[in-house]
């Protein structure tokens, strides 16, 4: 299972290592800011999640030494346990009949649809790296994907989280796009999808009808989404070209913005940082993706290059997302910004995930460099 | 694994997704610009103080009807002086004019100001309640010179008949950091207002509502500009509870003046017609700000009239009792209908005399005589022959021992003692002389007045013991009938119609008979069954105490009750604590409330 040698170590991605550690130091420093309540209150967001970057470090570490042979001959039971756990999950929340999404072991709390993510993307890698790599999808090659895409989607809206369950629609969409679909297939897809629609809808509770309605129109809930959205552009806006300043910021500091440490921590750095700020930020997180990208067509087999593909598009998602959540140009949805965002299992399954993609590109290709 | 590769190269597939990657940055980038370059004036403005806040309308609670309609809690406007420290200018002089105006030392208003520090920024913090029109006209005049000052329209709880069903209505106070902790998630604010006690505790969920609240522009004073978004709030449920208000009053009444409790249900339904606890308090009082000097004085009176002693008041139940022994006693076969039992006075066990309340002594007796004149020394003798656990089972079996699970909060159980109870409790073995103790009611076990009226309600439907209810109904504000209750059954008595006929004509005899204890009791034209009990605080050794100490320790009087006899339609109990004895001091209420229950208020 564990595989590194002093060849594999020459290969080793520096850069994109050094990339994502720059970006990690970023987001502490301005959860620091963000944990830094009024009157100079420290949350203790900020060292919680020190300990969790720790861990996921360290498993980021573990990720990178493990083959790429041992995530494809487990990607099954890792899918099935992420399954095991997310229908867990759903009857702890029926029992306590509220919203749940984590579950409790001992003093860690883990958020199973945290993994169903990395474990769709490697049970995805899993099926395609059997099937012939043609120009062009197949139908036949849609179907299973697609189905094994749509259950833990659907045991993630019961929760109801569903930034997270779009999400995996989203990295199921991308890998399709990249692998290349026709045309008059993905159009049948998406109409298919708009016809499950009604029935789904029929499905859910009257809360979480509200909750969608209020993800489509924030408009709908002025005294909390909607007034969430006012509050973050007056921040980002009120940061101008230079920013206020390292924990200069007031719009957050006040708690206007419940969510300031999770969801809406940009608006934190866009009001702190200005413009210019946030433009480094975003050129970081440009890169990050331009290079998942690379990975990908460098992999030496088809399971790297899906994984590859999977995992960027994982980041690439939740940045545009959340960013757009944040400057008030998408809707709502309980999506963390990667690196920034307060929370221990997104920390964490997003380490790990960047060690696999390091672990793909350290095994790249002929061993050669791009 | 080239061949595998051939796919690979289609420049599509690279140039797509970056093509993707690129405009969704670019959108996110010109976004920014947009917002922190182009609207940056706009933005910086509404940034100071915070232009742009949420102000939230506390919804209507519900209100409270007896029976049938009757009101007996609304709600009533009342003018609030408030202040949001952010937008005080002069501190010093707005402190000044506040405390001329309201009448209040500065140091009073630094304390409310203390007492919500935790309290989100922006968000009006209330000084005085119940400001009257002119003050609330001086402020409004001053709002220019002092910014920060708010007047904040809130609803006041008007309970109309001040402390009639204190306990039950209960009272609403400002949610504490803890229940605020506690109830994060519920949409609960600093500063809200919760029930804390009674039906405004246990449906708090139904009355609370749902807040409403609007987004608005203000200018830099914190003076609202424009109103964007509203949502108006929603009025909670109303309750209509089992009380009946006419008995209700007439049960305060009887029991003004006493400390003690009395219950009065309907034995068909298990529903509460009345129920009373004395000293009571007056709800009022507490749901705007009460000082400290009196909510001091309020939990440290001796008569503690924040203690709901219908469920929480737990006494032994005395001679009460003696219908579970009865019961037992028949139903286990350890005595007949025609076993003469005798008493002369007194009953040796052990080394011990267990005494009779007559001295005297009964002489040759049997059941029926037994409850109709109270006999102690029967009972022993009953309870001997059942054993501790046998009269436990039966005591439970009535209800007692256990919480009845009224919505009430802080129910309490009582207490019925056996063998198991002890060993856990004291690790010592049971004493057979305990059992004649409990067989009269005395020793370890505590009842509470609710369920002695279930008890006697059971006794009177023939058998079935019911759950109590507290509230028949709950509608909304369209007047849709959102619940129910309905009546339940919790279970049956274990004993015959047999043995339970017979204890009825015992009860019956009790009221009714020669040498019945409770012969106060009797109406007229209707037919009263019950029983007395006179509960020993403690062992009066006769003739040692002083006059002031004997009334102190004194006995609490019971009396439990049905009627009419023969198809009741109403049992109740009522405790007069250290009231003496039963037949004195209990039982007459019951039969003046009786005698209103059946005659009405035209008669009497």
């Amino acid at each position: 299972m564990f595989k590194i040698d002093r060849k594999l170590l020459k290969n080793f991605d520096w850069a994109l290592a050094g990339l994502i550690l720059i970006l990690l130091v970023l987001g502490l420093a301005n959860l620091y800011s963000a944990s830094y309540g009024k009157e100079g209150s420290m949350h203790a967001y900020f060292s919680h999640q020190l300990i969790w970057v720790g861990i996921g470090l360290l498993g980021m570490i573990i990720a990178i030494c493990v083959t790429d042979e041992f995530y494809r001959e487990n990607a099954i039971i890792f899918y099935i346990l992420s399954l095991v756990l997310l229908i867990l999950v759903d009857i702890y929340g029926m029992i306590t009949s509220g919203a749940q999404r984590w579950i409790r072991i001992g003093p860690l709390s883990l958020q199973p649809s945290e993994l169903a993510k990395l474990s769709l993307i490697l049970v995805l890698g899993y099926y395609y790296e059997t099937k012939r790599n043609l120009n062009i999808l197949p139908l036949r090659h849609i179907i299973l994907p697609a189905i094994l895409t749509i259950i833990p989607t659907v045991l993630v809206i019961k929760q109801p989280d569903l930034g997270t369950a779009l999400l995996l629609l989203f990295i199921f969409i991308s890998i399709l796009l990249y692998e290349g679909i026709p045309f008059k297939t993905f159009l049948g897809l998406f109409l298919a999808g708009l016809g499950a629609l009604p029935v789904m809808w029929r499905f859910l509770k009257p809360y979480q009808k509200a909750r969608l309605l209020t993800f489509i129109n924030p408009n709908r809930d002025p005294l909390g989404a909607g007034y969430h959205i006012i509050q973050s552009k007056i921040a980002v806006g009120s940061g101008g070209l230079w920013g206020k300043g390292f924990l200069k910021g007031t719009q957050c500091k006040l708690e206007f913005l419940p969510e300031h440490h999770t969801d809406f921590v940009f608006s934190v750095l866009a009001e702190e940082w200005g413009f210019i700020g946030s433009l480094l930020v975003i050129f970081l997180l440009f890169i990050l993706v331009i290079w998942g990208l690379e990975v990908a067509r460098s992999a030496r087999n088809r399971f790297g290059e899906v994984v590859a593909i999977g995992i960027t598009a994982m980041f690439f998602w939740q940045i545009v997302i959340n960013i757009g959540m944040v400057i008030g140009v998408m809707p709502v949805v309980g999506i963390p910004l990667p690196f920034f965002s307060y929370g221990g299992s997104g920390t964490l399954i997003n380490l790990f995930s960047l060690g696999i993609l390091l672990s793909i590109r350290m095994r790249r290709r002929a061993y050669t460099s791009f | 694994m080239t061949s595998r590769r051939e796919g690979r190269d289609k420049p599509l597939r690279v140039i797509l997704p970056l093509l993707i990657i690129i405009i969704a940055f670019l959108g996110i980038v010109l976004r920014l610009w947009y917002l922190q370059i182009f609207q940056y004036k706009k933005f910086l403005q509404l940034s100071i103080s915070n232009r742009i806040r949420l102000k939230t309308i506390p919804a209507m609670r519900g209100m409270i009807f007896d029976r049938d309609g009757n009101l007996l809690v609304d709600n009533r406007p009342s003018f609030c002086a408030a202040i949001v420290p952010e937008d005080v200018k002069n501190k010093k002089a707005t402190l000044a004019f506040l405390s001329r105006v309201l009448k209040m030392t500065p140091e009073e208003i630094r304390t409310r100001l203390k007492k919500s520090s935790y309290y989100a920024p922006f968000q009006p913090r209330i000084i005085k309640e119940n400001c009257d029109t002119v003050t609330v006209a001086r402020i409004q005049a001053h709002f220019a010179q002092f910014p920060g000052i708010e007047i904040l329209v809130r609803s006041r709880r008007y309970y109309k008949y001040g402390a009639l069903a204190s306990h039950v209505l209960g009272y609403i106070g400002e949610i504490s950091q803890r229940e605020l902790k506690r109830l994060r998630n519920q949409g609960y604010q600093p500063g809200d207002y919760i029930g804390k006690y009674g039906i405004e505790k246990t449906f708090e969920k139904y009355l609370r509502g749902k807040k409403g609240g609007y987004q608005v522009e203000v200018d830099a004073n914190g003076r609202e500009v424009k109103v964007l978004r509203r949502v108006e709030p929603v009025p909670g449920d109303n309750i209509y509870l089992t009380i009946s208000l006419p008995l209700q009053q007439k049960l305060e009444k009887l029991m003004e003046g006493k400390a003690g409790a009395a219950v009065v249900v309907d034995p068909k339904t298990g529903e509460i017609l009345a129920m009373v606890s004395h000293p009571n308090f007056n709800p009022n009082l507490l749901t705007t700000r009460i000082s400290p000097k009196q909510w001091k004085a309020l939990i440290t009176d001796p008569q503690h009239p924040l203690i709901d002693r219908t469920i929480q008041g737990t006494y032994p139940p005395g001679s009460t009792f003696k219908i579970v022994t009865a019961s037992a006693g028949l139903q286990e076969g350890v005595i007949q209908g025609d076993t003469l039992l005798y008493c002369p006075g007194y009953l040796r066990f052990g080394r011990r005399y267990y005494h009779c309340w007559k001295k005297s002594g009964h002489g040759w007796i049997a059941v029926h005589e037994a409850i109709v004149q109270s006999c102690d020394v029967f009972f022993y003798q009953v309870g001997i022959k059942l054993g501790i656990n046998r009269l436990a089972f039966y005591a439970k079996a009535f209800g007692l021992g256990r919480r009845t699970g009224i919505a009430l909060p802080n129910e309490r159980a009582g207490l019925i003692p056996d063998t198991v109870w002890k060993e856990k409790h004291f690790h010592q073995p049971w004493f057979k002389g305990e059992t004649l103790s409990v067989a009269i009611g005395q020793g370890y076990v505590l009842v509470t007045p609710l369920q002695m009226a279930m008890l006697m309600a059971s006794v009177a439907n023939g058998g079935k013991l019911m759950a109590p209810l507290i509230v028949k109904k709950i509608v909304d504000i369209h007047k849709h009938v959102i619940k129910v209750y309905h009546p339940k059954i919790r279970s049956r008595l274990p004993i015959s119609e047999k043995v339970l006929g017979m204890v009825q004509a015992g009860l019956w005899g009790v009221v009714n008979e020669p040498h019945g204890t409770a012969r106060r009791a009797r109406l007229k034209d209707i037919n009263v069954s019950g029983k007395t009990g006179t509960a020993q605080v403690i062992r009066l050794k006769r003739g040692k105490l002083t006059k002031e100490e004997r009334e102190k320790f004194k006995d609490h009087a019971w009396f439990v009750a049905y009627a009419p006899s023969e198809s009741p339609t109403a049992a109740m109990s009522v405790l007069v604590e250290h009231g003496g004895h039963g037949g004195h001091a209990a039982a007459p209420i019951a039969g003046a409330f009786l005698r209103f229950y059946f005659d009405g208020p035209e008669v009497y």
